[in-house]
């Protein structure tokens, strides 16, 4: 009973300093929406309209079908017909098109020839993208009414399930529930304590009889909601901004980002045991949130990982997070279906729990 | 039983910070119901020491019981009974005034209609009614104070342990600040008060006084001036700077301190006709003055103890330099 006045009492103090800290509310607000835009539109996966230029030597029917229908793929955007090769590449070189094509004299004579190559692509290889959009290219279904076609189509067809239109936005809203969640519950909570060590008031409060579960409790109870109130903005803009489809139970969504959530608050809860500043705390943030963005699956696909690559991700509980939610958003999947990440998610929670509760001391020194 | 109730008591107590020792081997018996001074100048550990007696730092060695309670072992019992008031202002600010002591009232587990009750009361006690919406940040020196106060004393502790309440406040504020330490104290309170300033001393019952981590004397202020080991003998002078210099060369006069005209001169017990040897030295000098022995006050007692304390360490150095 004393306990439960204790907890309220931290917890009441905690709602009453947020809501009358603009930052910090501004932060719970604000991230979530400059992540969506950020990652939803500028940092956009599908390239469509690289700048390119041709060289047309041969200048028959069938090359100018060949560009026309490069052209009609929208992955490129043919601004130059160049006059030669050398022009070609110092476009290229003054950066001016990321794409060259270069179709040769005997271009007609080529395509019915078996084998050898109909056209050069000349491509600006030090962005990756860029390279790996070129090779889609290479694969353009080229349809020239010719009895060799059969020999240079793929073999190969690739059956796009749950994102049919390929759209990246698709992927990365549900990751970025993650990535926000992280960002803002752990530095919210390190920052929480730490801030009140630096005022000086953790030394009024340890002096009182709050116990440290409690005070900890307390404390991250605020951010819970808080952490909620943001689910709901990034999942209502994904669903109706960004079109985003939620296959699976609401229900399920909620408890795996409580989960994710309580898990979040108590690693930081536990930074803020370890740094002595409000800068401190900040930094020891990004060391987790780094690995966490570049690792878990959000930016890179986990299994196109090196093996110790693979193993460092999973100890983020942002990797555990990220197969949950795309799972249960994207595919519809059942949370129990995945009970194996929701094991490794609570675990960490009562981990960095245990330990921040262990190392906080109601002591000065 | 000791025939006196100690509400305080420490052996030995001492704190380093690194190679710091901040608090030197404190012994300290303070009595029940009574108001208790710390008077040392910045630094000297009364902070510290507060702080190890509220079981907040560890002593490095020495043991201390508050309440019969060891602060090592039982800190957290001690909690309830105790009532700590920071330096360093260490309330909300941004909550209110209410808001502040709403909270202490719960953080104590104040059962639900005294918590209301004693939230008023003290906002009427401390002044703070027609503030209690106003943010704690947004408060004068004054009002800051007493806010701190009120939530130190609102579970109404036994022992109150003020670290330099006074020391962002104005003379007016500090005499009403004492008054009720004085009725806190009448209520049964034990009440150990940390300042710099020799005039707030000097209201205490008893107080101890410390330099640099040690304790250098400690009883009630009368005692104090009684058992002091220098004798005080008061010049005021026309140029009381000439005097001063004349004063400076002789050898018997351990220490000079000027208030305005008047010059406070110490010199040790043992030295016999001590005004004749000041009015003979400034006659020399053809410098008029009046010269009395005085009875010492606080600062006196404070100088003396401080610079004897000098003395000796240097007398320590200087033999260990002749041995080695
Ligand atoms: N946490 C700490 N770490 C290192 N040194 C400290 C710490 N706290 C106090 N000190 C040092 O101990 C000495 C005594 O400090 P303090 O008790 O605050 O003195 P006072 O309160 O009398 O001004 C000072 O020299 C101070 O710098
Ligand atoms: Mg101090």
């Amino acid at each position: 009973m004393k306990t439960l006045l204790r907890i309220f009492a931290v917890m009441r103090k905690e709602f009453l300093q947020l809501s009358r800290d603009r930052l910090t509310f501004g932060m719970i607000v604000g991230i979530p929406l400059i992540q969506l835009l950020m990652f939803g539109y500028a940092i956009n996966t599908d390239v469509r309209y690289l700048s390119a230029a041709y060289v047309d030597e041969a200048d028959t029917h069938l090359s100018r079908q060949f560009v026309s229908e490069l052209t009609a793929t929208q992955v490129i955007d043919l601004k130059h017909r160049a006059a030669s090769l050398q022009e070609l590449d110092s476009l290229m070189d003054a950066g001016q098109i990321s794409i060259g094509i270069f179709i040769p004299e005997d271009f007609d004579r080529r395509v019915i020839g078996n084998g050898r190559q109909i056209a050069q692509l000349l491509v600006d290889g030090t962005d990756p993208i860029i390279l790996g959009v070129a090779q889609q290219l290479t694969a353009a279904p080229v349809a020239f009414d010719n009895q060799q076609r059969t020999s240079q189509q793929n073999r190969i067809v690739v059956r796009n399930y749950y994102n049919p239109e390929r759209r990246s936005a698709v992927n990365i809203v549900p990751g970025l529930v993650g990535v926000i969640l992280t960002m803002t519950m752990v530095l919210f909570t390190a920052v929480a304590i730490v801030r009140e060590r630096e005022r000086g008031n953790l030394e009024f409060l340890i002096n009182t009889p709050v116990k440290t579960p409690e005070l900890m409790l307390g404390k991250i109870f605020p951010y819970i909601v808080i952490g909620l109130l943001q689910l709901v903005i990034i999942l209502s803009l994904g669903r109706y901004f960004f079109e985003v489809p939620i296959r699976g139970d609401y229900l399920h969504i909620l408890w795996a980002s409580l989960l994710f959530i309580a898990t979040n608050l108590s690693l930081g809860l536990l930074l803020s045991t370890l740094a002595t500043t409000q800068f401190q705390a900040m930094q020891m943030t990004f060391f987790i949130l780094l690995p966490s963005i570049l690792l878990s699956g959000f930016m890179f696909p986990f299994d196109g990982m090196p093996p110790l690559a693979q193993a460092i991700a999973e100890v983020l509980p942002l990797t555990h997070f990220n197969r949950l939610i795309r799972g249960i958003i994207l595919r519809g999947a059942d949370i129990l279906s995945m009970w194996d990440e929701l094991i490794a998610l609570a675990v960490f929670m009562v981990v960095a729990l245990v330990l921040s509760i262990a190392r906080f001391r109601k002591r000065l020194d | 039983m000791a025939d006196i109730d100690y509400a305080i008591q420490a052996t030995g107590l001492s704190k380093q910070f690194g190679s710091l020792v901040a608090v030197n081997n404190v012994d300290l018996n303070v009595p029940a119901g009574k108001i208790y001074g710390f008077l040392g100048p910045n630094g000297s550990g009364k902070s510290t020491t507060i702080r190890m007696l509220c079981g907040l730092l560890t002593p490095t060695s020495g043991s201390a019981t508050v309440l019969g309670l060891d602060t090592r072992k039982e800190a957290e019992a001690l909690k309830q009974k105790i009532g700590y008031m920071t330096q360093k202002f260490s309330l909300f600010e941004d909550l209110t005034v209410r808001e502040n002591l709403e909270f202490v009232s719960t953080i104590y587990t104040l059962s639900g209609r005294t918590r209301k009750a004693r939230v008023a009361e003290l906002l009427t006690e401390f002044d703070l009614a027609d503030r209690s919406r106003q943010y704690a940040g947004t408060l004068s020196g004054g009002q800051k104070q007493r806010l701190a106060l009120a939530a130190a004393t609102l579970h109404r502790p036994s022992i109150l342990f003020l670290d330099e309440p006074t020391s962002a406040v104005d003379p007016q504020n500090r005499r009403d600040f004492w008054e009720t330490l004085f009725e806190l104290a009448d209520q049964g309170a034990t009440i150990l008060v940390s300042t710099h300033y020799m005039d707030e001393a000097a209201r205490c019952h008893n107080l101890a006084i410390l330099d640099q981590g040690v304790k250098v004397a400690d009883g009630s202020p009368r005692q104090l001036g009684k058992e002091i080991t220098s004798q005080v003998i008061e010049v005021i002078a026309q140029d009381p700077n000439t005097a001063r210099n004349c004063l400076s060369d002789e050898s018997a006069i351990t220490s000079i301190t000027q208030l305005g005209v008047r010059l406070r001169v110490l010199m040790p017990k043992q030295q016999r006709d001590g005004v004749q040897l000041v009015q003979k030295r400034l006659g020399e000098a053809g410098i008029e003055a009046e010269v009395e022995a005085v009875f010492p006050d606080l600062e006196d007692v404070f100088v003396a103890v401080t610079e004897l304390r000098r003395r000796e360490d240097e007398g320590k150095q200087d033999s260990q330099g002749e041995a080695a």
